[in-house]
């Protein structure tokens, strides 16, 4: 179609959708056809990303759907294509951005029009980091996707969210400045920045030492690991709600997805070496942000800590290097962007009635809002990884491959199961169990339809992921064993027990 | 067959589900109403005194009228839960008595895909054996007659669609734990009880003490499923399956093979049983792990009578004994389970000796029985361990259902001391409590007496070490028990009445709905006794288990039980020299001489208070787990994140950079375009570098 193949149809779709949005007049009629536009084109890529799922066959390990056009010169390309490993990103991120726009419809009260735009033009902008098979094309995507977000944050946000864009930028300059050098580093080498040649190529030992650490500085923070993770509780609570569920949902994941298809395949020596520097990061943030999501006294940074212990879940599956650890992490990825960007919404429909996120403003919610009190239970659940929703495969699966990889770090994370249980408990029994002691708590109404279509739909998936995880994991699973062996004869066949 | 006993209640729940989000909805407005009149009425009545915190009392039945329209639902989703578990339960005797009594066999039924990652295969599966075939007896039946029971002990609760839900949810869950093929699964139906125990816990969910006491279930028993998880890694590990038959066939094998656990070479089979038992620790209560069963008592008795007696905390009992095969190559883990579960048989006696309210001296009775059924599964009579928990199933439901019928008669009043010559004014209860309490006491010829006796002898002919200290705890702990038991029906049924005279007089009979299970349960705590005692540990145990518990060939202890050479006479004697013993103790000191307890507690008052605190367990992990883990949270928080990181990360550097820049940037605003500059800036000194360098290549 208009000679472009698919994917450049979804990373299209958007913007088309973000000038209609734009053009609108700024009456109240304009402004619902703003949103309406919005929600529609959101829609209709959700749709088009599954036309492209249907064409995609799992079974193969390689890229498909793939494009490619001439663009800075003969060796910077504009090439995309999606393998089983991006797929689930794909589409997850056109999966929730019909929720963002649908959570936005009451919160957002002002610039309308700019709001929607910038949120269409990171719906490409995402869908691009996933689909680039150029690591050019891959960088513009990866930086220019905080834009939009700073400023959603920066416009639309709470507070103090000048303090959280800003940490937000300092941290993420570091790190992208630093991947920017190294993708000089790797055009000067292997003389090409297509991520297919790049993938046959071999680094040099050396090189790949450095090479992994400035990506690990990008992605670390994206994802975001102990350290470095502390730009988003700040992030989180500043963030309108739908600003949060990309936040959580999507951005998070890119730093994961960065991983997978840059630091493991192509520099699997260094990858070894660093395993037990990204092992001990990960339990840290484990146990330590669980410690700390413990004590929060906000609902919004509550949620924000524990989504950084379950990255840590990620980081650690992705570095037991055998089949269960990575395509666990893929799947937590997966299934943590349905939970927590859940969860950020039924943050944002209590805030959105009392306007505040204190968990000591709430209480006894049960009592007047048993459906409410039904999908956060749920979500809740999923949260602390109950067998039988999506967030208990995850987990399960990380674990299981970390034992074989290192067991005292399966020891200290499954440790965390316990301090999961206990914060997301406490946060359930303090917001939604008890009486109501606040008088304006007496008269908050349950879920409305429109809440009930945000909520209903993902908590199903939840379920239903838990249930039936084959979905995902068979879709991953071609991809995932043809990164392990590119793993694997990197290494020279060094690694026992690969790929059991 | 198998598939619909396991379904039902699964739709039981999604129905009774749906129909209380239904409900609920009218019922809407008249419970605002009542929000500042009727909700607490209850509290008022309690007088306890200030040891520990001990308060109780359902202060959740309201006065709200309920519409006609939502009693119409209520009504439906009682007859639906309870009519599904009927069913169930019906197919289930079925069940048992074609593969268990009959002579059909084992098999395997596959359900789904689960989940399939390389090597790794877990799959929806039922296996129905003789063991499973036990388990959904007493599963299906306690559950039906709870379910039965409870449409009269909830009568008064508005949210009883919601319960009844809550109730066939569990029932699902605890039925896909027992027919599991795989740990994965097993997993699943073992945290899908916690679930719906922490719900049911949580039923009256406007106390703050039910509350606590649903999380701190959950908590303990996650702490347990830690040490479950990481069994199921090892043993995948170990055995590339999780699947029971592969385990089971390749374990002979592996019985030798060691593993790197913390740096040390340990046994793999060692190590996996005792992970995996610190699961069953968890679910079951044992010692060390045991403080959420009594707290659990804050949930609607009928709960209490179903999970936290009969079926959920027999999980672990089951566990151990579906891998038994396991834990015969791993002599280690017997001694543990075997010391763990004497541990506890003891403990909680001694607790249950002095406490004074109805449902936590059953509840610790309970924990003390579970220990016995380890103590069995320890020394290798895995028989045994599975007939104790089919015979205590009925007695024990048996005597909380009794509990809840005194409760409701007594409205809401939970203190023995407050009761006292009931058995005038509610026969038929106290006759039903009066068979509970035998057969729990092991009164000759009552299924307890069986079950108990026969743990009791092969703690004596066992040869694992520890076995002695196992047999002197469980001898103690007998006679223990028969004191508690008696003391409690002593207190509760005869003598002068102790209650206030207005609840005395109103002090009456529970409906039928309520008493035909404790007339059902009082027929099985006499039939599941003689009748059965034969197939499970007798002439006919290999003819009834088919092979589903496993014994080593060096594993003669139940063959030795029998054996007058091994056993000396007065071992048989024993538990019932305690048992009398225990009867004429209670009966001097509660009915014959009814100030001698009180005296003894005030002359040794530090071992009153001890027990009275449970060994002050709660007190000690507050100290020792809860709060350092709340503190050092603060800490890593203000002191880490805050301190640290931010001050000499993105804080410290931005007051650098704010020097520096001064008012050249206006931060408010410059960020966004100086991210983008930066940008920018890298991309153009590429594109630049790459024409001259690259691109002339």
């Amino acid at each position: 179609m208009f000679g472009f193949g698919i994917l450049s149809g979804l990373l299209v779709l958007p913007l088309i959708g973000a000038a209609f949005v734009l053009l609108q007049k700024s009456d109240e009629a304009g402004l619902r056809n703003a949103r309406w536009g919005a929600f529609w084109t959101t829609i209709v890529t959700f749709i088009l990303s599954l036309v492209a799922l249907a064409r995609f066959d799992a079974a193969k390990a390689g890229f498909q759907l793939v494009e490619r056009k001439a663009w800075l010169g003969t060796e910077i390309v504009y090439q995309l294509g999606v393998d089983g490993v991006a797929m689930p990103f794909v589409i997850l991120t056109t999966f929730l951005m019909p929720f963002c726009i649908l959570a936005s419809f009451n919160a957002i009260r002002t610039r309308q029009k700019e709001y929607y735009a910038l949120f269409l033009l990171l719906e490409t902008l995402m869908i691009g980091v996933f689909v680039a098979l150029d690591l050019v094309l891959f960088y513009v995507f990866f930086e220019a996707g905080l834009i939009p977000m700073f400023l959603i944050i920066g416009i639309w946000g709470g507070a103090r969210r000048i303090y959280a864009s800003f940490k937000f930028f300092l941290y993420t300059l570091v790190g992208s400045l630093l991947m920017l050098l190294a993708i000089m580093a790797m055009y000067w080498s292997a003389g090409s920045t297509d991520i297919v040649k790049l993938l046959a190529y071999k680094f040099p030992a050396g090189m790949q030492t450095w090479l992994w650490l400035a990506f690990f500085a990008s992605f670390a923070v994206k994802m975001p690991m102990w350290p470095v993770h502390t730009w988003l509780p700040d992030a989180h609570v500043e963030a309108p709600t739908a600003g949060s569920v990309i936040l959580a949902g999507i951005l998070l994941k890119m730093g994961g997805y960065g991983f997978l298809r840059f630091s493991l395949p192509m520099f699997p020596e260094a990858s070894l070496q660093f395993a037990n520097l990204v092992f001990a990061l990960s339990v840290v943030a484990i146990v330590y942000t669980s410690l700390v999501a413990l004590m929060q006294e906000d609902i919004k940074k509550l949620i924000a800590y524990s989504s950084v212990a379950h990255m840590g879940f990620v980081t650690m599956g992705l570095f037991t290097l055998n089949a269960q650890g990575v395509q666990g992490a893929v799947f937590q990825m997966v299934s943590h962007g349905l939970v927590s960007g859940a969860l950020f919404l039924c943050v944002g429909i209590v805030y959105d009635r009392m306007h505040t996120r204190e968990i000591k403003a709430y209480g006894g919610l049960a009592n007047r809002m048993p459906l409410y009190a039904l999908v956060f239970l749920v979500f809740t659940m999923a949260n602390v990884g109950l067998p039988g929703t999506s967030g208990f495969v995850g987990e399960f699966l990380t674990l299981l491959g970390s034992y074989k990889a290192n067991t005292a770090v399966a020891l200290v994370a499954t440790s965390g199961v316990i301090l999961s249980a206990a914060y997301a408990l406490w946060l359930f029994a303090r917001v939604v169990y008890g009486k109501v002691e606040r008088h304006a708590l007496e008269t908050i109404p349950d879920l409305d339809r429109r809440e009930l279509a945000l909520l209903v739909p993902l908590a199903l998936f939840v379920i239903y992921f838990g249930v039936q995880p084959n979905a995902i994991l068979d879709m991953s699973a071609a991809s995932v064993d043809g990164i392990l062996a590119a793993v694997k004869s990197g290494l020279g066949g060094r690694l026992a027990g690969l790929a059991q | 067959m198998a598939q619909a006993i396991v379904f039902l209640p699964l739709f039981g729940f999604l129905i009774a589900g749906l129909a209380s989000l239904i409900a609920h909805r009218p019922a809407r407005e008249a419970e605002v109403r009542a929000f500042g009149d009727a909700d607490h009425s209850g509290h008022g009545g309690h007088g306890y005194q200030d040891y520990g915190h001990q308060d109780h009392g359902h202060d959740d039945h309201h006065a709200a009228e309920p519409s006609p329209h939502s009693e119409g639902v209520s009504r439906f989703a009682e007859v639906i839960t309870t009519g599904f578990l009927a069913i169930a339960c019906i197919l289930s005797w079925a069940e048992f008595a074609q593969v268990a009594l009959g002579s059909g066999a084992a098999f395997r039924v596959q359900i789904a895909d689960w989940i399939h990652v390389g090597g790794f295969v877990a799959d929806w599966s039922l296996r129905i054996d003789t063991l499973t075939a036990v388990m959904l007896v007493v599963v299906t039946s306690v559950s039906m007659l709870v379910h039965l029971y409870s449409i009269g002990y909830m009568h008064e609760d508005p949210a009883r669609p919601r319960f009844f839900a809550y109730l066939s949810l569990f029932t699902f869950a605890m039925l896909m734990l027992v027919t599991s093929d795989n740990l994965v699964q097993m997993f699943f139906g073992w945290e899908g009880v916690g679930l719906a125990s922490y719900l049911l816990i949580g039923f009256w969910f406007k106390k703050k003490s039910a509350n606590d006491a649903a999380m701190k279930a959950f908590i303990v028993n996650r702490v347990g499923d830690f040490g479950f998880a990481l069994g199921i890694f090892l043993t995948f590990w170990l055995f590339g399956a999780v699947s029971f038959d592969p385990i089971f066939a390749g374990v002979a094998g592996k019985a030798k093979e060691a593993t790197v656990f913390l740096g040390y070479s340990v046994p793999a089979l060692e190590l996996a049983c005792v992970l995996l038992f610190m699961g069953a620790m968890g679910k079951s209560a044992q010692f060390l792990l045991h403080t959420w069963l009594p707290d659990a008592m804050e949930g609607p008795t009928p709960v209490s009578a179903l999970i936290h007696a009969a079926t959920m905390v027999t999980a672990g009992v089951f566990m151990v004994a579906r891998l038994s095969p396991l834990f015969e190559h791993a002599p280690v883990a017997q001694s543990v389970v075997l010391v763990i579960g004497a541990t506890t048989a003891f403990f909680a006696a001694t607790v249950g000796l002095v406490q004074n309210d109805i449902k936590r001296v059953i509840a610790y009775s309970t924990c003390s029985q579970l220990g016995y059924m380890f103590v069995a599964l320890g020394t290798g009579v895995y028989a045994a361990g599975i007939y104790h928990l089919f015979t205590h199933a009925f007695f024990k439901a048996l005597l909380f259902l009794g509990a809840g019928s005194v409760i409701h008669a007594m409205h809401h009043e939970q203190d023995i001391r407050k009761m006292g010559g009931l058995a005038r004014k509610i026969p038929f209860t106290a006759a039903m409590m009066a068979i509970g309490t035998i057969a729990l006491t092991g009164f000759p010829f009552t299924a307890g007496f069986y079950s108990k006796d026969a743990i009791i002898e092969a703690a004596y002919v066992a040869h694992q070490p520890g076995h002695v200290y196992a047999f002197i705890c469980v001898v103690l702990a007998a006679g223990m028990t028969s004191f508690y038991s008696w003391r409690l029906f002593f207190l509760t049924f005869l003598g002068r009445t102790r209650a206030d005279h207005h609840t005395y007089e109103h002090a009456h009979e529970s409906p039928l709905v309520m008493l035909v299970p404790l007339g059902v349960l009082a027929a099985g705590a006499i039939l599941a006794g003689f009748p059965l005692v034969g197939k499970f540990i007798g002439h006919d145990y290999d003819a009834f288990w088919k092979g589903a518990l496993f014994t080593g060939a060096n594993n003669h202890t139940l063959h030795d039980m029998h054996d007058s050479t091994k056993l000396a006479a007065w071992v048989p004697w024993s538990p019932l020299v305690m048992m009398v013993a225990g009867f004429v103790l209670a009966y001097l000191f509660y009915l014959r001489w009814p100030e001698i307890p009180g005296r003894l507690a005030a002359r040794h008052p530090t071992i009153y208070r001890f027990l009275l605190n449970k060994w002050y367990f709660d007190e000690l992990y507050d100290r020792i787990f809860v709060r350092p883990a709340k503190a050092l949270g603060h800490f890593l928080w203000k002191k880490g994140d805050g301190a640290m990181i931010d001050g000499f990360g993105p804080d410290g550097v931005s007051a650098t950079v704010l020097r520096v820049t001064g008012r050249v940037v206006r931060l408010q605003t410059g960020f966004v375009y100086h991210y983008a500059f930066a940008m920018l800036l890298g991309v153009a000194g590429f594109v630049t570098w790459y024409l001259f360098a690259g691109g002339a290549r």
